[in-house]
């Protein structure tokens, strides 16, 4: 008899259902994956929904609701490895944006009937509330590192996920340096590399996607950006992005509001 | 039997997402909801105070399926107020970037999402065991539109490359050249795709629906022109808010739209289709005859045949721009800000989306306004889900159940996860 396929699951917060997108948009790996594991619960690829507990869960989105905790607490319990796909489970997201301002207003702002709308003041990336196996980064994640981390865990080893800056892969590319030689802002030296350097590759700066590196030095980053004669306010809404909660981005951008 | 409630258990299984209500009572539908429960996210708010180059990455994260659309939209929205246009082989390579969207997205539902419902599959990986060829060829026809927009765009999700005036990088002309062949390739994959679909199952059922779409002196929909509708509608893009309003209802975290006046309306393949045929490609126009389909196709559930129409299309459309295209001197426009209003559209493959945005003379956003496709859609789908079922009251609960699930699928909405958990129950 043959063994039994472990068992993946995919659950959604507040997100756009691009990292969960990018599974399926591996298109020549799709069907060998769901020929090693057993697809368990995926909405956005299935309607059939078989019982936990799971062996792999992947959690896209933030915490932004009262149920959202009690349900991420729930799917927790029903996954033995968990891991969180993404900008917005790994640090918040982009909806993040309104930790630094009044949620009730925001609700006025694009809900006629701000009532019937249930939020919390913040928008919390998912290992704030439950332990988390891996957080996976990125505003999309990269597929492949997808890939990896589900391989690695399915085979009980460490995933191959690098935590360096972004600059490492933009020089091993062959790329000219846009801050250097364009004075384009960039937050590459400080930003974890994932999505291959994309930006510098097509002329343009950084803007942190895959959130900050292991041990960044924001700070540094800033003067140079001040050199580039950005003001502070450019400087935090620099910062303020895609990972705009994650803690090194966060703390910079606040030493540059007002 | 007679008193049945229709309903997702999102409780247990989909928080966060949509869901369908459907009450009967005495045999007669008493109560219609497609809830959208995705959580809000207050892009409208946070956009306010940003730079008015922010505009196209932010709002590409409201959606992962249809980042260009947002990014389309907000692009031309921002150059309209700053009274600029950006036309010739930039206008053309925009074009060919979205044609990449159309094509992953449309090949997306119609043999991931959709064709399941008409073949029996829970969805298409259980189908790929039986059928593993069509699915590795559906998968093959996908990747070239996530191939064209990683040239293009950077990466499939979330393009890096496109920027209010234009581009950061225009692509070589050779660069391009290298994906015709698989582009051909995709083609005939489109042409035998339509034939496929179009010989599905679909129930009597139609509607006489307000559809509306954008439309193009000579162009097929998809980036700007204007606003028309079947009932004889023609606007320019400015003139939106004036004729369609949104309306926040309970059961709903998206925002209802209407027409002023005459109530729900349609956009997406059909609208486009209905509204636009004579300029589709010649293929597409060519296909639809050969296999009988012609405005005013009325049918909801064969919106999976207008897809793949729309996607020959789409594969005809990048190939004319890679043969017609010029490398631009410049890869973008150059951009003065001034204060003032911009509005933009374009056609995301589901639907029209509108952005409107104040903005300052720094280019700081002001305010922001985005009307999606599928809250546009949200009435019209809750009237079909009434018409459709009151039509079918006696289908066992199972089948009743699914085929509701793929009345709503017609549309593709974007959150088209959020339906697939309709269970039925007895009241």
């Amino acid at each position: 008899m043959p063994a039994k396929k472990p068992k993946l699951a995919v659950f959604k917060f507040a997100s756009c259902d691009g990292c969960q997108l990018s599974l399926l948009d591996a298109e020549d790996e799709l069907l060998p994956v769901a020929g090693a594991v057993e697809i368990a619960n995926f909405p956005e690829a299935s309607r059939r929904v078989l019982r936990g507990p799971y062996d792999i869960g992947l959690v896209e989105g933030s915490i932004t609701t009262p149920h959202d905790v009690e349900r991420i607490r729930h799917i927790r319990k029903e996954c033995k490895v968990l891991i969180t796909i993404g900008a917005c489970a790994t640090a918040g997201g982009i909806q993040a944006l309104r930790n630094w301002k009044d949620v009730k207003e925001f609700t006025r702002l694009v809900y006629a009937s701000p009532e019937h709308i249930s939020t919390l003041d913040r928008s919390m990336p998912v290992g704030s509330y439950v332990h988390v196996d891996f957080e996976l980064r990125g505003c999309p994640i990269n597929k492949y590192q997808l890939l990896e981390v589900v391989n690695a865990y399915l085979n009980k080893r460490k995933p191959n996920i690098p935590a360096h800056s972004l600059c490492i892969d933009c020089k091993t590319k062959g790329n000219i340096c846009v801050m250097v030689a364009k004075g384009t802002p960039c937050l590459g030296p400080v930003t974890q590399v994932g999505c291959g350097a994309i930006c510098p590759s097509f002329n343009r700066g950084c803007y942190g996607c895959f959130g900050p590196m292991e041990n960044p030095n924001p700070a540094s980053l800033s003067k140079q950006l001040k050199e580039l004669e950005m003001g502070n306010h450019d400087i935090m809404l620099l910062f303020r992005g895609f990972n705009a909660y994650a803690e090194a981005f966060r703390k910079e951008s606040d030493a540059h509001e007002k | 039997m007679k008193n049945r409630i229709i309903k997702v258990d999102q409780l247990a299984r989909v928080e966060g997402e949509g869901a369908v209500f459907v009450k009967i009572s005495e045999g007669k539908v008493t109560d219609v909801k497609f809830k959208i429960f995705e959580p809000p996210r207050f892009f409208e708010a946070f956009l306010r105070g940003r730079d008015y180059s922010e505009a196209p990455d932010i709002t590409a994260r409201i959606c992962g399926i249809c980042p260009v659309a947002y990014q389309m939209s907000a692009v031309t929205a921002m150059e309209d107020a700053f009274e600029i246009e950006v036309d010739g082989q930039l206008r053309e390579l925009r074009k060919l970037l979205y044609c990449g969207e159309w094509i992953e997205s449309h090949v997306l539902h119609i043999y991931l999402l959709h064709a399941p419902d008409f073949l029996g599959y829970e969805d298409a990986l259980l189908l790929a065991k039986d059928q593993p060829d069509l699915v590795k060829k559906a998968l093959r026809m996908k990747k070239i539109g996530n191939d064209l927009m990683t040239l293009i765009g950077g990466r499939e999700i979330h393009p890096i490359n496109v920027k209010v005036g234009g581009f950061y990088r225009v692509p070589t002309e050779s660069e391009l050249e290298k994906k015709l062949d698989e582009l051909k390739w995709g083609l005939e994959g489109a042409i035998e795709t339509a034939k496929l679909v179009n010989t599905f199952e679909f129930p009597d059922f139609e509607v006489d629906y307000e559809f509306v779409s954008l439309k193009y002196p000579h162009e097929y929909p998809l980036i700007g022109g204007r606003f028309v509708s079947s009932s004889g509608l023609d606007i320019a893009i400015r003139e939106y808010e004036f004729h369609f309003e949104e309306r926040h209802i309970p059961h709903s975290n998206a925002l209802h739209s209407v027409e002023k006046g005459k109530g729900p309306y349609a956009v997406g393949p059909l609208a486009r289709f209905n509204l636009s045929f004579d300029t589709l490609s010649e293929t597409a126009k060519q296909v639809a005859r050969d296999i009988g389909v012609a405005p005013v196709v009325k049918n909801p559930f064969k919106s999976i045949v207008v897809r793949a129409i729309e996607t020959i299309h789409a594969y005809q459309e990048a190939i004319r721009i890679i043969n017609q295209y010029e490398m631009p001197g410049q890869p973008s426009v150059e951009i003065q800000p001034q204060s003032g209003i911009g509005f933009g559209a374009s056609e995301a493959p589901r639907g029209t989306l509108y952005h409107r945005y104040r903005v300052n003379d720094d280019g700081t956003i002001l305010d922001a306004k985005i009307v999606p496709p599928t809250a546009q859609n949200q009435p019209t789908i809750e009237n079909d889900l009434r018409l459709f079922v009151s039509a079918n009251v006696d289908l066992p609960r199972e089948k009743l159940t699914w085929k509701a699930e793929q009345a709503v699928r017609n549309y593709d909405p974007c959150i088209s996860c959020a339906t697939h958990f309709v269970t039925l129950e007895k009241e």
